[in-house]
């Protein structure tokens, strides 16, 4: 764990492009046309995306980034600017002070954690629009964190696939 | 192990962080209630996602495709089983309406059956001549039905033809409409006698040899006399439709249309034990009292 810990730390700069591809694969996910259910019980793939990788790198994955994919957001749910920013911002934060507490648990011990961000994160969503007054959302707004945080394993689990098959020629 | 991640620590803490991107999304957010101004970037990133956009969709907008694909299979066979139903329905329909139109008349026909006080015989056309200018039809009653030459035959609205050649089960009927068929007729107006005959065309009598002076006007209804023993008489033959007078002619040219439909229906009735008619019962060969009837009526 401390070695693959270490490691992973080390093969930053090889990790970008995955980044990045992760999180324009989760915007493209976020932009797909789903009918209701679906749509209701879509998990924030950004959300989770950037917490993610912020738990897992964090130096490389910066709030910027997350403040940009938050406006990127922003214009696809043609909310307020500035709205799911603010909320990724907040996730990126909770990320960053949490990530050496979360990374001592594996993935099925991290949902709890990942649920209480992810509903912290839409409730940022919530209250910002509700404030502008833009936005009034159903209980059933709150569904998403709940299903985010169990596609958490799953994500975990690809994500990690293709970080150890960029990581594992240079520790060879 | 435990600080190495405070060795590559670089830039502001977190908190700094996001102290100042929350004020930065703050900010946004008001000018984007306030202002135009954020609108642009927003149109900005628009345009650039727009492609990813497009990618998105696409999954979605192939399934559409193949649903309309699959749609369209299912509609064409839709589509050829509601045809074939529709022509099923189609015969019924037009079944039906033959049917209606058909009671229709049989009804009519019982009516004018009981105004004429005479056994009537329903009977149906068999078949009517293919050559056009034969103005014959058969019947499918015969001498087994008690057809016997010179009876009459009517339809609801007046007389069409009359027996002339019977068979076991059918029998032939010479339509007034043939050209050597003569009835002998009044005129309802004014009870003048004559005789009309055919013209050998499908919907037109002639009144032959009325002078230029005799009282006749176009309407006129033309019934039979009862003159000659064959037509029972008042039942309704026909109406002047035309009146010619030429000077250079004797005879006044007078065209009727025949009030029944001689060329239309299915269904006519048989006038049974019309009159006791001496000149059938004089003719023992049924199968040419055309000519003696014509000629007798011709006497009239």
């Amino acid at each position: 764990m401390g070695h693959d810990y270490i490691a992973q730390e080390f093969s930053l700069p090889a990790n970008k492009t995955l980044i990045y591809l992760s999180l324009a694969t989760a915007v493209l996910i976020n932009l797909m046309p789903f009918d209701k259910v679906v749509l209701a019980l879509r998990p924030d793939f950004v959300a989770l995306i950037l917490l993610y990788w912020n738990i897992h790198q964090p130096r490389q994955v910066g709030m910027g980034v997350a403040f940009l994919t938050g406006l990127i957001m922003d214009v696809i749910d043609t909310s307020v600017m500035g709205q799911h920013a603010l909320a990724y911002c907040l996730i990126t934060f909770l990320a960053l002070i949490l990530h050496r507490r979360l990374r001592l648990f594996n993935a099925l011990r991290q949902i709890p954690a990942v649920l209480w961000i992810l509903l912290l994160g839409q409730a940022m969503v919530f209250l910002t629009g509700v404030l502008v007054g833009t936005y009034a959302p159903e209980w059933h707004f709150f569904l998403a964190s709940v299903t985010g945080a169990l596609c958490w394993p799953v994500l975990v689990f690809l994500l990690g696939n293709f970080r150890k098959q960029q990581i594992e020629p240079d520790e060879i | 192990m435990q600080t190495s991640p405070q060795f590559f620590k670089v830039g502001p803490s977190p908190l700094a962080q996001l102290f100042f991107f929350v004020l930065l999304s703050v900010a946004i957010m008001v000018a984007d209630t306030r202002s135009d101004f954020v609108s642009e970037a927003r149109r900005v990133i628009g345009s650039v996602i727009s492609p990813l956009q497009k990618l998105a969709y696409l999954p979605f907008s192939l399934q559409d495709k193949l649903d309309q694909y699959i749609e369209d299979f299912r509609l064409i066979e839709d589509i050829d089983h509601l045809r074939k139903a529709y022509l099923t329905s189609r015969h019924d329909f037009f079944r039906l309406q033959a049917l209606t139109g058909e009671n229709e008349r049989l009804r009519a026909l019982l009516g004018a059956a009981k105004q004429t006080e005479l056994q009537p015989v329903l009977a149906e056309i068999l078949y009517t001549p293919r050559d056009p200018f034969s103005r014959k039809i058969t019947l499918d009653k015969g001498d087994s039905s008690g057809i016997k030459p010179g009876q009459v035959v009517i339809d609801d609205l007046g007389v069409i033809g009359q027996v002339t050649q019977v068979f076991p089960w059918t029998s032939e009927v010479t339509l007034i409409t043939d050209k050597n068929h003569m009835v002998p007729v009044q005129i309802d107006r004014n009870g003048l006698r004559t005789v009309i005959s055919g013209a050998g065309k499908n919907s037109e009598l002639e009144l032959r040899f009325l002078s230029i002076n005799t009282d006749i006007q176009e309407g006129d209804l033309l019934s039979t006399s009862g003159i000659g023993g064959v037509y029972p008489s008042g039942l309704p033959v026909g109406r002047v439709v035309h009146i010619e007078y030429d000077r250079s002619h004797k005879f006044a040219r007078i065209i009727c249309a025949p009030v029944a439909g001689v060329d239309r229906h299915r269904q006519v009735l048989i006038l049974i034990g019309s009159v006791p008619t001496p000149v059938i019962s004089d003719n023992p060969e049924p199968h040419a009292p055309q000519k003696n009837q014509k000629t007798r009526n011709n006497g009239t």
